[in-house]
């Protein structure tokens, strides 16, 4: 039973044929069966989730349709929830309890979601396989030796191994979607401004954004037109029309028009990956898409200019973990200064220290020009390259990643090597354009999962849904199940 | 890159193994990072956000703020409704 979509879900729901109480404790009986296994999750809020349960068969009992009514939701563990923990996966954090929720919580609770529970994640968010989590590292559900890919690793793992029937991640340079992508399952980042951040712990703010990671694109479509919209709370959230997702998922693709980036197909791509993902363009074309040559030529430079901003903007962002208005105090000071400097290397983990000390230099005094001004300016070539190419076609598709997900520890010692694995999805966050990953494959003897990136123009996450879904009725990647 | 110098700017009291360690890899990662000087982008405007927006203002409308009680209670330390540091001077 846990096993359904949310469209599945609310069909039973609505014609009473299953409870939300039968549904979630369903859902907690997998937790139970699997988790230990899987390890997705930070923390449950099983209590608070039977309660949330309860509530919604009651409003289902009175005749009440809401879009989520009484479905499981999992959110990353970066994503406030007023009353239970909000780690980020970080011993900074560990017992800190935000006093409201995040408006994302707040529209989901609206639409009737019960949840579930917290899942891990690479510690702030920093990180592409979860390894960098402070509790524990979270296993591929398709190979437990392998990574689920990060930094919303426990989110797509939670989903591909059904301990939850729809999940919230958030993606900074990928982090949706290069887990959906290792863990076979459906991973959207909205344009940058689509969904409020209010209540999301911030890495880097020009970057960042919620989004849904599903069992299918109909279901992240039924995500998004919950959680996205203008929100007062967020200044940065934009005041543009919310079209119709439901609406896109029933549009025919007939004569819209593919960019293939040349760029995405050169170089470190596993051949293997890169016919899974030349089948699933073939594909789209045998349903009446018109593909079109595009160029992206500063991809090469995606990584360095993400690198320099992300690690910018996380370093100040995180000025804010000083041990006194919330979060872990070292025990161990006699000053402030050392209280500040030992809350602070006794609470991070080693990336995220890492990544502080590498925002501290290009923000610094002499530094400044050559490196963060730089990137920023490279930021702007790598807006145009897509502004340039989507002005040939509705949707780009490339590759997500250049391999499937790799063994745990594979890339622990090298953080460059770690970084390069988010090479394609870097570029969507720096051009604040959306992007969506779908199975389209399986590669090798342990049959890993392959993503197929859509990207669109600003605000056109209803391209993308209208694409995805029709490649998923087309085809059955989609349902393949994790041997978990 | 002057790991010390950095670390005091970011408040950070790194091992010496740390020190080592970041040295080496941030000292691998910045040569990467400098393959941007192959770009010339002396007409290039820099984008610190996608989408241009500038004075964004809500309405003018009082709402419930959160309680003093409601933050100090995430502090480490605190008493009669104020925070705790130790010592400054």
């Amino acid at each position: 039973m846990y096993r359904i979509t949310i469209m599945q879900a609310r069909e039973l729901l609505q014609s009473k044929k299953l409870s939300a109480v039968e549904l979630t404790q369903a859902v907690f009986g997998r937790i139970d069966s699997v988790e230990e296994k899987v390890k997705a999750f930070a923390h449950l809020m099983r209590d608070k989730a039977m309660q949330q349960a309860q509530a919604a068969d009651a409003r289902i009992t009175k005749g009440e349709e809401q879009p989520l009514l009484g479905i499981p939701i999992a959110l990353k563990d970066l994503i406030c929830t007023s009353g239970s923990r909000t780690t980020c996966s970080s011993k900074i954090l560990d017992q800190f309890v935000a006093p409201y929720n995040a408006t994302v919580v707040n529209r989901l609770q609206a639409a009737g979601a019960v949840i579930v529970g917290k899942t891990n994640m690479d510690e702030f968010a920093m990180g592409s396989s979860n390894e960098n989590s402070s509790l524990h590292p979270t296993k591929n559900p398709w190979a437990l030796d392998r990574v689920p890919g990060g930094s919303s690793g426990g989110s797509a793992a939670a989903v591909a191994a059904h301990e939850c029937i729809a999940a919230l991640g958030s993606d900074t340079g990928g982090s949706i979607r290069q887990p959906a992508g290792f863990c076979g399952v459906t991973g959207l980042k909205p344009t940058y401004g689509r969904v409020s951040r209010f209540g999301l712990v911030a890495f880097a703010s020009s970057l960042d954004q919620i989004g849904p990671i599903t069992k299918s694109v109909a279901d992240a479509a039924i995500l998004m037109s919950v959680i996205g919209g203008k929100d007062q709370q967020d200044s940065t959230s934009a005041d543009v029309p919310m079209p119709d997702f439901i609406q896109a998922l029933n549009q025919d693709v007939k004569g819209m028009k593919l960019g293939i980036p040349k760029e995405y197909f050169t170089g470190g791509i596993q051949p293997e990956v890169e016919k899974a993902v030349q089948d699933g363009i073939r594909t789209l074309e045998s349903l009446g898409m018109q593909t079109v040559e595009v160029s992206l030529p500063h991809l090469d430079y995606a990584v360095a200019a993400y690198y320099i901003i992300a690690c910018a903007e996380a370093s100040t962002n995180l000025s804010r973990y000083d041990g006194v208005k919330y979060g872990y105090r070292t025990n161990n000071s006699d000053n402030l200064a050392n209280m500040y400097e030992n809350t602070r290397e006794e609470g991070f983990g080693e990336e995220v220290k890492r990544r502080i000390i590498l925002g501290t230099f290009v923000l610094s005094s002499g530094y400044y020009d050559a490196y963060y001004l730089k990137g920023q300016k490279v930021r702007t070539l790598i807006k145009q390259d897509f502004e340039n190419a989507l002005e040939k076609c509705d949707v780009i598709a490339a590759p997500v990643t250049p391999y499937p997900a790799f063994k745990i520890g594979e890339k622990l010692d090298d953080p460059l090597q770690m970084y390069l694995a988010d090479i394609y999805t870097i570029s969507a966050n720096l051009a604040g354009i959306p992007a969506m990953s779908i199975p389209c494959g399986f590669v090798g003897r342990e049959n890993l999962p392959v993503g197929l990136q859509l990207m669109g123009k600003h605000f056109d996450e209803a391209s993308l849904i209208t694409v995805g879904q029709n490649f998923q009725q087309a085809t059955n990647f989609h349902t393949q199940e994790a041997p978990v | 890159m002057d790991i010390i110098y950095l670390a005091k700017l970011a408040r950070l009291k790194l091992t010496d193994a740390e020190k080592e360690r970041f040295s080496n890899q941030l000292g691998t990662i910045i040569k990467y990072i400098e393959k941007l000087n192959e770009l010339d982008t002396q007409n290039v405007e820099p984008t610190a956000h996608v989408l241009g927006l500038n004075n964004i203002f809500r309405d003018d409308r009082a709402t419930e703020p959160l309680t003093d009680h409601d933050l100090i209670n995430d502090s480490p330390a605190s008493s009669k409704g104020h925070y705790e540091v130790p010592k400054i001077i």
